[in-house]
């Protein structure tokens, strides 16, 4: 155990609080335990990592590339959270990724060149509001059959695997098509593609003022109509232990510099003279894009009427069909926005391999139904959180970087993940049943 | 004796909230309601009485909007309507309570209650505040005793389920109200609570189509018992002029209170 500073809140908030105890404590702090929980088993996961790899894995070289392979990962499971909250699920996310990543490096490399010339700064743009749209579009389409044909979602989006992965490769007719426009490429997290160590501080504070500043106006808003208010300490507790881990995290993540070559290219860039300092590299930008989709998803999810609705959908369709409710036309929608964050997700992969090839996103359909799931998504419907997924998505991808790191087989990989899934699904539905929510 | 009443006489000179007059709905060549006419008052409670598949249900869904009439007219405050979703039936005052509630069992009580007609801030975001502060208000005046206002409503006792089921019919303005089976399924502690309700409403002048199976109820409730055989009104009463027998006859044999013999009756209690 070499460090015992990390940038999960887990680490900064004591001892686990497990058991009776700390329910009663949770409960008044109006903290939801399955995402206590959540943080518990990653913080477990991390630490045993962190022995296993002797002191690897807690480096901010390591997390720092956990953070960036996350992202593409957890962009999508904020959707899909959507999808399985209304009792569907899609699978054709993975092969959707590789029929527009392919779109969009074919518009870079080849059809949007021999039009606007090589270098236009509108190629990456218009590659970009393309994919978006073509992602929009296949949900959209997967949705109205699923939503007025009838067509169970399983089985639309389980042909759509097929096909779309099989468009993919007749577009590309089986070849890489590289390489991206250099704009382009920053989207993708490699070499330069950070937003460097000041902005990552500047994003910390932001999100530590956000922080409090929600508190605050959630506090002012239960005092206006006289409701009962959690007990100060918690909200003190709350904020201190939320400000504390992000800039925790914005510190740690900071400490990974950019390598020799690169430093001594930006130091020189900016006219001066390069004598081996330290440069941190910031937030990779895909992790930056998978910030702002969390909060605008968490947004979408808990604060608008179309996010009310899917939940409504998800609890009873009949219910929310009496309530006056277009379910048909919300279900659509809720397949769009999955398109268009995969669509964001196919950008953030395809500019990260500086290539588009038709067996970009296999199984990442899989993966990213898992994050939702371990996240405490309940495919039976009407449950779940984005914050949640998103935590889901860092503990499987935790797990995947972990083995790998350790030099675990492949095939052993695969094993260890599926068991993790079963046994994440297990512990939620007893935790269920014992507390009958 | 008893009368079979084509005008309630407390009410004669009102107009009636709700007139259904000569209702028919078929389901291919069976005639589910057969040119049914019922009436409703303010501060009333007429109770649609018949066994199973005597069509009141399917009467009743003509009038929330969730099923087409194939004929007759339906008239609310004199004027002719013509209800097509459980939108229309809405905006002209009509709130239906489902047997099933119809309660998203995922979401707390504001949030069922507002489902589909939500409260926003001028962001347009949801004013969950509001929608809170307006439940509690609602809740004081029909139900003191309910507390859980923030868990999710699976969690609640069936009496507690019931009750936001009526807060979100009343909420907004309903003047006629439509209840399946509301006690159904409970409790005598939780029939007792969901009773009181009911008297609560009519004492405020809404008007009740009240379906029931449970003779207790619709003596302890109505005004007028409605009832339906084989699609066909067989009559209307009001209840202080008939005894349980008699409406159990009629609901049984089909027959005018005044028809029923004391054969029937012994009948009913062998």
């Amino acid at each position: 155990m070499a460090t015992t500073t990390s940038p999960s809140p887990v680490a900064t908030s004591g001892p686990q609080p497990q058991g009776g105890s700390s329910g009663g404590i949770l409960r008044r702090m109006e903290v939801d335990p399955r995402l206590f929980g959540m943080l518990a088993a990653l913080a477990i996961i991390w630490a045993v990592f962190e022995i296993w790899s002797d002191g690897i894995f807690i480096s901010p070289r390591n997390l720092w590339n956990l953070s960036l392979q996350t992202s593409a990962i957890g962009i999508m499971a904020t959707g899909m959270v959507l999808v399985i909250v209304t009792r569907n699920i899609d699978l054709s996310v993975g092969s959707m990724v590789a029929v527009i990543g392919v779109t969009m490096a074919l518009l870079q490399v080849r059809w949007l060149p021999d039009w606007l010339g090589l270098g236009n700064p509108w190629i990456w743009v218009i590659s970009l509001a393309a994919g978006i749209l073509l992602g929009a579009a296949i949900g959209g389409f997967q949705g109205v059959i699923i939503a007025y044909v009838g067509v169970p979602a399983f089985i639309v989006t389980l042909g759509g695997l097929l096909v779309w992965r099989g468009v993919a490769w007749a577009l590309s007719k089986g070849q890489t098509i590289a390489p991206m426009d250099s704009t382009f490429k920053l989207l993708g997290g490699g070499g330069n593609a950070t937003i460097g160590g000041t902005a990552t501080w500047v994003l910390a504070g932001l999100a530590s003022v956000g922080l409090i500043a929600a508190l605050v106006l959630g506090r002012r808003r239960r005092v206006k109509y006289g409701f009962a208010l959690r007990p100060i300490w918690a909200d003190i507790v709350i904020g201190a232990v939320g400000t504390a881990a992000v800039l925790l995290a914005a510190w740690y993540l900071n400490q990974y510099y950019m390598p020799e070559a690169l430093a001594r290219r930006f130091v020189e860039q900016s006219g001066g003279e390069y004598t081996g300092q330290q440069i941190p590299l910031g937030l990779a930008n895909p992790v930056v894009i998978f910030i702002v989709v969390g909060l605008v998803m968490t947004f979408v999810a808990t604060r608008t009427r179309f996010g009310r609705y899917v939940f409504a959908i998800g609890g009873n369709p009949e219910a929310a069909e009496l309530g006056g409710i277009k379910t048909r036309w919300t279900i659509v929608k809720v397949f769009i926005v999955m398109g268009i964050l995969t669509a964001i997700s196919a950008a953030v992969l395809t500019a990260r391999l500086d290539a588009a090839t038709s067996g970009l996103g296999t199984l990442a359909e899989l993966y990213v139904i898992a994050a939702a799931v371990i996240g405490g998504t309940s495919l039976a419907g009407g449950i779940g959180t984005v914050p949640g997924a998103m935590l889901g998505a860092l503990v499987a991808q935790s797990l995947q970087s972990g083995m790998v790191l350790i030099g675990v087989e492949a095939p052993i990989q695969d094993i260890v993940v599926g068991i993790v899934l079963v046994v994440a699904v297990a512990l939620d539905s007893l935790y269920r049943r014992r507390v009958a929510v | 004796m008893t009368a079979v009443t084509d005008a309630p006489v407390p009410t004669e000179q009102r107009t009636p909230l709700v007139q259904m007059n000569d209702i028919r709905v078929s389901f291919g060549g069976v005639h589910a309601v057969d040119g049914v006419s019922i009436d409703l008052f303010p501060g009333e409670v007429v109770a649609l009485v018949g066994g199973n598949g005597a069509g009141k249900t399917t009467l009743i869904k003509t009038l929330s909007g969730a099923h087409k009439a194939d004929g007759g007219q339906i008239v609310i405050n004199g004027q002719p309507v013509t209800i097509n979703s459980p939108r229309d039936a809405r905006l002209l005052g009509v709130e239906t309570i489902y047997q099933t509630l119809a309660l998203a069992d995922n979401l707390d009580a504001p949030a069922n209650i507002f489902l589909g007609r939500e409260l926003r801030t001028r962001w347009r975001t949801l004013d969950d505040t509001a929608m809170q502060d307006a439940t509690y208000k609602l809740m004081a005046r029909l139900n003191p005793r309910f507390k859980n206002f923030k868990a999710p409503v699976m969690s609640l006792s069936g009496g507690q389920r019931q009750s936001v089921a009526i807060a979100r019919a009343v909420h907004f303005d309903a003047r006629i109200l439509i209840m399946d089976e509301p006690t159904a399924a409970l409790g005598p502690a939780e029939t007792e609570e969901v009773r009181q309700l009911i008297r609560q409403l009519r004492s405020e002048g809404l008007g009740i189509f009240l379906i029931s199976h449970d003779i207790h109820d619709v003596f302890d409730l109505a005004d007028r018992i409605s009832v339906m055989m084989t699609g066909k009104l067989v009559g209307t009463v009001n209840k202080d002029d008939v005894t349980q027998d008699q409406v159990l006859a009629m609901i049984i044999a089909g027959k005018h209170p005044e028809e029923v013999t004391q054969a029937d009756i012994e009948d009913l209690h062998r």
